[in-house]
């Protein structure tokens, strides 16, 4: 059976790209961005995933206003990267997973989550950066395979992020329910707090931020009850996109290890985040759940009545 | 048309772009993404006007993507993913942008994002509301209560 083990939470600025391509990394200015990733190439070197489900967002690459879809799940069997003015990003094109994928989709559809399927597809920087940031610059190819799940926030209203953490649940579900034992990694990405549109344009909220990766590691579900408005207010305009890290993180454990955390600010107009949250129980083999009574969830869960239980959104796996 | 006021109007110096401003500002957006083609640059240079007829714009969504009114685009159903793609063709660099909508030079634009970027202190509306909200964040931690005051106030 296949597996999450752990979710990767990282900023996609477009100028970390760009630095990246024009060979910047040593600039002061720049190496305090990547020097705080070098302890996650390392983590992720040793990982070694066999899929990456990347959620991310699409910048008018992919998708015009032709066609908004609010969750698009990469289906195909490779993603070139997208040409964003300049010349698509010198890396390698990304081979997708289409049978994990397609399973994925015909999982969480069945489970209420109406998304697009994408057979089709360019990723850009949204995708490619966070992947340089965690797996560096591959010449040739990427170490794994890569399921883009591509999510509106573009155009408000985005998911709730309620919504994002039951899709990360249902996704969960789905890749446990694959027979091939494969070890996933889930990445959220965007973020933390920026504004690059209109006179507020350059909003930056170190203290909202830092809450949120407090409680994204400690207590997810608090997370989901924020609303759009708060997100844009304390966020910025274009911060709404944290959202994304919410499907990350329900796609992990409720009671997770915090490995590692990274903030910097800025990159380009963005306060750069990054976390690397694990699941406590590890490999693809441990499928059985702990005995009943082992742990806080399973007391709660004898202690309360079964039909009110089924309500709690963690019995939803 | 008048657009019909959403509570996110009251975040200062912000256009969100909501599905009304998506219908309304297709043509903006549209036009901005024919700029991705190197022979479309060109034919915009070459004659600006006559290029924008071929989208469906206002008078006044014309006239803002001529003036390079960035703020306007915004106003009028543009969004800044797709207008960055106008000034990419103009030949700036995203700050530029950035620092015109803001009414500031980019030098000094730049200097504020080095500094730990714009404060949300005094940023966050134009009414007041928040600062009755962000205090109760403070008191209160648990962020439930948060929302039923101001639903309370419309």
């Amino acid at each position: 059976m296949a597996k999450i083990i752990a979710g990767v939470g990282s900023s996609h600025v477009p100028a970390i790209g760009a630095a990246l391509d024009l060979g910047k990394t040593e600039e002061p200015y720049w190496k305090r961005v990547f020097s705080g990733f070098e302890p996650s190439k390392e983590w992720m070197a040793r990982t070694s995933p066999d899929v990456a489900i990347v959620v991310y967002n699409d910048h008018a690459s992919a998708f015009s206003v032709d066609i908004i879809p609010t969750f698009a799940l990469g289906c195909a069997a490779e993603f070139p990267p997208a040409d964003e003015g300049w010349g698509p990003r010198p890396v390698p094109v990304l081979q997708g997973h289409p049978e994990l994928a397609a399973h994925i989709a015909q999982s969480v559809i069945l489970d209420e989550f109406d998304i697009t399927v994408v057979n089709k597809m360019e990723v850009d920087h949204g995708l490619t950066v966070p992947m340089n940031l965690l797996f560096g610059q591959p010449k040739d190819a990427w170490p794994c395979p890569v399921i883009p799940l591509a999510v509106n926030v573009v155009m408000y209203p985005p998911p709730t992020g309620h919504r994002c953490f039951m899709l990360g649940k249902a996704i969960r579900k789905a890749v446990e329910s694959y027979p091939e034992d494969l070890r996933v990694v889930m990445f959220g990405t965007g973020g933390l707090s920026h504004q690059i549109s209109g006179p507020r344009a350059g909003l930056i909220n170190s203290k909202w931020d830092k809450a949120f990766l407090d409680n994204l590691s400690r207590n997810p579900k608090k997370l989901t009850r924020i609303p759009h408005i708060e997100y844009m207010r304390e966020a910025g305009a274009e911060g709404i996109e944290m959202v994304m890290w919410l499907i990350m993180r329900g796609a992990l454990d409720d009671d997770v290890a915090e490995v590692y955390r990274f903030y910097t600010v800025p990159a380009s107009n963005t306060a750069v985040g990054h976390i690397i949250l694990e699941n406590k129980r590890k490999g693809a083999a441990a499928r059985k759940r702990p005995a009943a009574g082992r742990t806080r969830q399973a007391a709660l869960r004898k202690r309360t009545p079964r039909i009110s239980g089924l309500s709690q959104s963690k019995e939803a796996r | 048309m008048t657009r019909r006021a959403q509570e996110y109007d009251d975040i200062p110096g912000t256009f969100v772009f909501d599905a009304e401003r998506s219908r309304q500002g297709y043509g903006i957006n549209m036009f901005c993404m024919s700029l991705m083609k190197e022979e479309n640059r060109k034919a915009f240079k070459a004659d600006e006007a006559g290029y924008l007829q071929r989208f469906q714009l206002t008078a006044e969504q014309r006239d803002a993507i001529l003036e390079r009114d960035y703020n306007r685009m915004l106003e009028l159903g543009g969004n800044i993913y797709f207008t960055a793609k106008l000034g990419a063709a103009d030949g700036h660099s995203f700050q530029h942008l950035a620092a015109v909508m803001t009414g500031a030079s980019q030098e000094d634009y730049a200097k504020m994002m080095l500094a730990g970027g714009r404060s949300v202190e005094g940023n966050r509306s134009k009414s007041g509301k928040d600062r009755r909200a962000g205090e109760k964040r403070k008191a209160n931690p648990k962020s439930k209560p948060k929302s039923k005051p101001s639903a309370r106030r419309k």
